[in-house]
């Protein structure tokens, strides 16, 4: 199964496995990472599901749609590498994917 | 004082799901008992009338917290269990399986259940409520293209079921017994707008009509309206609301009014008794009234609430609510409460599909419903704590970035 790594602000690390097909944001909220709040459940209706993807994984990931731009474009400290990680569907491609959280989703 | 008694939580749903996993991030060790009615651990409803109903999203992934969570974090579930009974005297429960349980602190979390449409022949084989996994596996084996559904009650449900239903190729009828769609929610130009989508969608929309009988042998055959109306059905959803779980409450002398009332921090009058989302009557500071939510939003933001309060920290609960709705290509986000507006302002084009309507009294901006338009939405929930007060010229200017209607206030 591929493996994400998520680090958290304070730099706490979690490595997980994420079944391919299920989002990044359902890898953290399923293995309790904290800091991924997904209010919405993956619906891309409220932005607290927001992350930085490693540099290297950010051709990878692909490019967020139209939706998801309009409403990371409205979370706090949003950065080049920003995405909502409810729109990041897990593969086998995506093995070893890093992402890290903000200091808050609010 | 440490105690050996449990937090019990009653009601296994969406806040309670989020109650559990706050009590134990604000350092509550002890005990903790989950007891819920339903055969599932705490799971999500929105995609039951969504991407679940569609079949495009499996069980597992409803699931609040995944089912082994609750034991490797010491929390007991005794699911496919009612609470009956609540004696606050005793500080105990008493459950359908007959036994008793005693509490140290408990939550309510109970919800809603569907209103019910007291007609004959509502036990009638393919007519369905919606509230419950088990209510969507009853709608999905008959949910075959070509079959004839009427959907009763042109609600955010009953229209999601609807856009699922034809877009499966099935034939849908929504009745709806006021003059237009969700008029207990938007205002007049909104309704019209998804009274328009649904049937260019090929949906049959039926407002003014008042269903009076479900027809068939044993199965439905067909859906009366008092008006004489028949509208051949294999099956019916029916969405005509939801009413508060708040017996359990009332019956043992709390206080209840549509809803448990609970003050900021989710504390009913019982210093040992908190209560959490549907179910509760709470109130909101930036309406400055009570308000009973039907959203996970206010789930959640009050389980988080309660929590930390049945752990002795206040955390009031004092947030814009929102909801969403997906129909079809349509992204509705709606922020605020529009009861009382004076005034309803269109910005966009509802022909593209794409619009905001922003409901404001006095000038002061209370709600939004945003189709397909996050600026517009994600700035009105800012706009709507601060109790902006906006011209509704500039609102309605899309020359204007919202950003910059924003800005323009300070
Ligand atoms: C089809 C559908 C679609 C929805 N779509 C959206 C949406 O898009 N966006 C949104 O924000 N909200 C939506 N909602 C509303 C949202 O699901 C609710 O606001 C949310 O579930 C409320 O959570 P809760 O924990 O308060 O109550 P519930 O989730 O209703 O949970 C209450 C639980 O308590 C149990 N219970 C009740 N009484 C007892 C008792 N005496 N003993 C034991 N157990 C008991 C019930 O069986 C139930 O399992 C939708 C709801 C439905 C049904
Ligand atoms: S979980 Fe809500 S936008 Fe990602």
């Amino acid at each position: 199964m591929p493996k994400v790594t998520y680090i958290e602000f304070d730099g706490t690390e979690h490595q997980v496995d994420v079944a391919s097909g299920l989002s990044v944001m359902e890898g953290a909220v399923k293995n309790m990472v904290p800091g991924i709040d997904a209010d919405c459940g993956g619906a891309c209706a409220c932005a607290t599901c927001h992350v930085y993807v490693d540099p290297e994984w950010k051709d990878k990931t692909g490019e967020p749609n139209e939706m998801e731009t309009s409403m990371l474009d409205f979370a706090e400290e949003v950065k080049d590498n920003s995405r909502l990680s409810c729109q990041i569907k897990m593969s086998d491609d995506l093995d070893g994917l890093t992402v890290r959280l903000p200091e808050s989703q609010h | 004082m440490t105690t050996s008694e449990p937090y019990v939580i009653v009601g296994a749903g969406h806040a309670a799901g989020q109650a559990a996993t706050s009590l134990r991030m604000e350092g509550y060790e002890g005990p903790i008992l989950l007891i819920g009615e339903e055969p599932y651990h705490p799971y999500q409803r929105p995609p039951l009338s969504k991407a679940y109903l569609a079949g495009e999203l499996e069980l597992e992934r409803l699931y609040v917290k995944p089912p082994d969570f609750y034991a490797s974090n010491n929390i007991e579930t005794r699911l496919k269990t009612r609470c009956l009974a609540l004696d606050r005297g005793a500080c105990q429960l008493t459950l359908s399986d007959s036994t008793t349980v005693a509490y140290d602190k408990l939550l309510i979390t109970t919800g809603t259940r569907v209103r019910e449409l007291p007609v004959t022949g509502i036990d009638l084989e393919g007519v369905h409520y919606l509230r419950t996994i088990e209510d969507v596996d009853g709608i999905q084996s008959g949910f075959a293209p070509g079959a004839h559904l009427v959907v009763v009650g042109g609600g955010y449900i009953g229209l999601e079921v609807a856009a699922v239903a034809q877009k499966r190729g099935l034939n849908v009828t929504v009745v709806e017994s006021e003059d237009r769609l969700l008029k207990r929610v938007v205002g007049e130009e909104v309704s019209a707008f998804f009274e328009r989508v649904h049937t260019e969608e090929g949906v049959k929309i039926l407002t003014g009509h008042q269903v009076s009988e479900f027809s068939g042998g044993s199965k439905i055959e067909a859906v009366k309206c008092a008006n004489g109306t028949e509208i051949r059905a294999d099956m019916a959803v029916v969405g005509i609301g939801i009413v508060p779980n708040q017996e359990l409450a009332q019956d043992a002398g709390l206080a209840c009014d549509n809803g448990i009332l609970v003050d900021a921090c989710c504390r009913t009058e019982d210093p040992k008794i908190f209560a959490a989302g549907d179910c509760t009557q709470h109130p909101n500071e930036v309406f400055g009234r009570l308000v009973r939510l039907e959203s996970v939003h206010n789930a959640l933001e009050q389980a988080k609430t309660a929590a930390a309060a049945m752990c002795g920290n206040e955390k009031p609960y004092n947030q814009v609510p929102w909801f969403w709705s997906d129909q079809y290509d349509l992204k509705l986000q709606i922020a605020g409460l529009n009861q009382g507006y004076d005034e309803l302002v269109v910005r966009g084009q509802m022909e593209e599909r794409k619009f905001a309507a922003f409901y404001l009294k006095d000038g002061q901006l209370l709600a939004v419903d945003a189709v397909n338009s996050v600026p517009e939405y994600m700035v009105s929930r800012k706009l709507i704590a601060d109790r902006a007060m906006i011209p509704a010229d500039r609102l309605a200017d899309t020359s204007i970035p919202m950003k910059q209607v924003a800005q323009d206030l300070k």
